[in-house]
């Protein structure tokens, strides 16, 4: 790989309280410059954490126990708060899940598309105005003028999506958080916004860090997975190697697990209990705490 | 060979569905919005029907209109035989144990402040489909063996419970009053691939031995391929395809139909699946 943009090294991240689980275990990765990573995992995983830890919005009550999240020359863990306001939300910037709670319903698409902008690059706000339409156009939204004029109810949740995308590319990010981009969305829609993401990716040179519990979804838009198990990666390989020969059986569990349409009589087989017991054997003795070894 | 005629246990017939507006004088309705037009569904004894379609398709609404848990504007609903449209509800209650509903997120439809039990035998006894207390707990038992869930979580609430065990009680409810038609509506789309495959697999077990009709409500064509053997797809309040999976799948017909199977990406690398046949973007 080239010199990786960004690099988490044996990140460990628990949870303040005492006797919980760790809910990251030593989670190392490289995101090369351009590169799409798809973070999998069923609910509880720890890919949400991971993307929260990477955007620096953590909650109060978690806290990173060991390791780091190279980006730049800085561990994004133990940024000064000028050095952070420059990095998050602005340098990696999020694509968030839910497009009807993401955007302030009483503000118009104008302001909220060129706050950053304005407030970060101290750009003047017809020149603003120019790039959100700009902006606008790329992501494919017919009458941009309209757009900035609307409040976000006057949208469809497929046009709030891609005004999103709009927003998480407005400046210029190196990396992109793409936390389920897709979840809340139609089929049809899923699709239209995977492509505009992926020709947006391409025409910016970004790389994104895809959260989804998907297969299908990494399959079509990611160069590499990792998926996570309790915190910890239990596999980590490029999209093609994942998918057709998995190395580990739990992944080939889950894959197995979800329903596909052209193979009807695959069965319906949940992820053997026996592989998960063994699988959390293998976390804690792999992936302990620190402290625990 | 066409689709397989079974004896109908649930048939609708021109079912139109509109919300809101105002009624003039003489019932003339203005401003009224249609949610469903003129919809054909029958659903045979012991079938699985699926109904799929993408948001604001009227999949919720005609699934409520079937139990007669909405008022359909225009149409005729029959249950084994006996029309149902205009039944006064004193005269669907005994009706209504039959045709049972399973809903889509657990934690709301059980009720967060009484143990499973309670949520369980209750019905039962209402529904005098126990005799007692002690014949209900040895039924809800007896499902509970059935469905490898363990005794203890009885004496437990919906929210100390997983995902996947909260979903079966759920299930469990619907099954235990021994009805002839269960609607499922999105009962499995929020929960993980594992659990969504121990629900999917306990619904087909079940409606085969318990000889269970159902229609399965989803908007994922891939779930509604593992377990229905015919499927409605429904666009705008219409049926715009309606056969047997096996037809459906190979060979839609509908242009739509062709559309939402193509918008299902597929656990492999398929380098041309992202501009093959999408939506026209017409936002």
């Amino acid at each position: 790989m080239n010199d990786p943009i960004l690099s988490v090294r044996n990140l460990s991240i628990a949870s303040g309280l005492e006797d919980r689980a760790p809910i990251l275990r030593r989670v190392s990765l490289d995101l090369a410059p351009g590169e799409a990573l798809g973070l999998v995992g069923e609910s509880g995983a720890g890919k949400s954490t991971l993307a929260k830890a990477l955007l620096g919005v953590l909650p109060r009550t978690v806290h990173i126990t060991e390791g780091e999240i190279l980006f730049d020359g800085h561990d994004l863990g133990r940024l000064a708060r000028r050095e952070a306001r420059a990095i998050f939300g602005d340098a990696i910037a999020l694509i968030p899940q839910d497009p009807t709670t993401a955007l302030n319903p009483g503000r118009r698409i104008e302001a909220q598309l060129t706050d950053g902008l304005r407030l970060r690059r101290g750009i003047g706000s017809s020149e603003a105005r120019a790039r959100a339409l700009s902006l606008l156009g790329e992501v494919r939204i017919s009458d941009p003028e309209r757009a900035l004029r609307a409040y976000p109810h006057q949208l469809s949740g497929g046009m709030r999506q891609r005004i999103l995308i709009a927003a998480a590319f407005a400046l210029e990010p190196k990396i992109i958080v793409a936390d389920e981009p897709t979840t809340a969305l139609d089929a049809t829609v899923q699709k239209q916004i995977l492509r505009l993401i992926r020709r947006m990716r391409e025409a910016h040179r970004t790389a994104i860090i895809f959260v989804t519990h998907d297969f299908g979804v990494v399959a079509q838009i990611c160069d590499r997975i990792a998926l996570l198990f309790a915190g910890a990666v239990i596999e980590c390989g490029p999209t093609a190697e994942v998918l057709a020969a998995p190395k580990h059986p739990y992944t080939r569990a889950l894959i197995a697990a979800a329903p596909r349409y052209d193979r009807p009589n695959a069965g319906l087989a949940p992820v053997p209990e026996s592989v998960v017991a063994q699988l959390r054997i293998e976390v804690a003795a792999d992936h302990g705490r620190p402290d625990a070894g | 060979m066409g689709a397989p005629m079974r004896d109908d246990l649930v048939v609708a017939r021109g079912i139109a569905v509109a919300y809101g507006g105002k009624r003039r004088l003489g019932g003339e309705r203005v401003g009224a919005v249609t949610v469903l037009h003129d919809v054909d569904i029958r659903v045979g004894r012991g079938e699985t029907v699926g109904i799929v379609g993408e948001s604001g398709s009227g999949k919720t609404t005609l699934g409520r209109a079937l139990l007669r848990l909405i008022d359909i504007d225009a149409g005729a609903i029959v249950f084994d035989g006996r029309d149902i449209t205009g039944l006064p509800e004193s005269q669907m209650r005994p009706l209504r144990r039959r045709m049972q509903m399973i809903f889509q997120d657990p934690m709301t439809s059980l009720n967060p402040r009484r143990t499973v039990r309670r949520i369980l035998v209750e019905p039962l006894l209402f529904h005098r489909v126990a005799r007692d207390g002690a014949d209900a707990e040895r039924r809800v038992r007896q499902f509970f063996d059935r469905v490898a869930m363990p005794a203890a979580c009885l004496d437990r609430t919906p929210h100390e419970l997983s995902g996947g065990q909260r979903q079966r009680v759920g299930i469990a409810r619907a099954a235990l009053l021994e009805p002839d038609f269960v609607l499922a509506d999105e009962i499995v789309s929020g929960l993980d691939v594992s659990t969504q495959a121990q629900a999917l697999s306990l619904l087909k077990t079940l409606t085969h031995d318990l000889g269970l009709a159902m229609a399965f409500i989803s908007h994922d064509l891939s779930v509604i391929r593992a377990i229905c053997d015919r499927v409605y797809v429904m666009q705008g309040g219409r049926v715009v395809e309606e056969g047997r999976c096996e037809d459906v799948f190979a060979a839609p017909r509908s242009r739509y139909t062709q559309l939402l199977i193509d918008a299902i990406p597929l656990p492999e690398i398929d380098p041309g699946w992202l501009d093959r046949d999408v939506a026209p973007e017409i936002e």
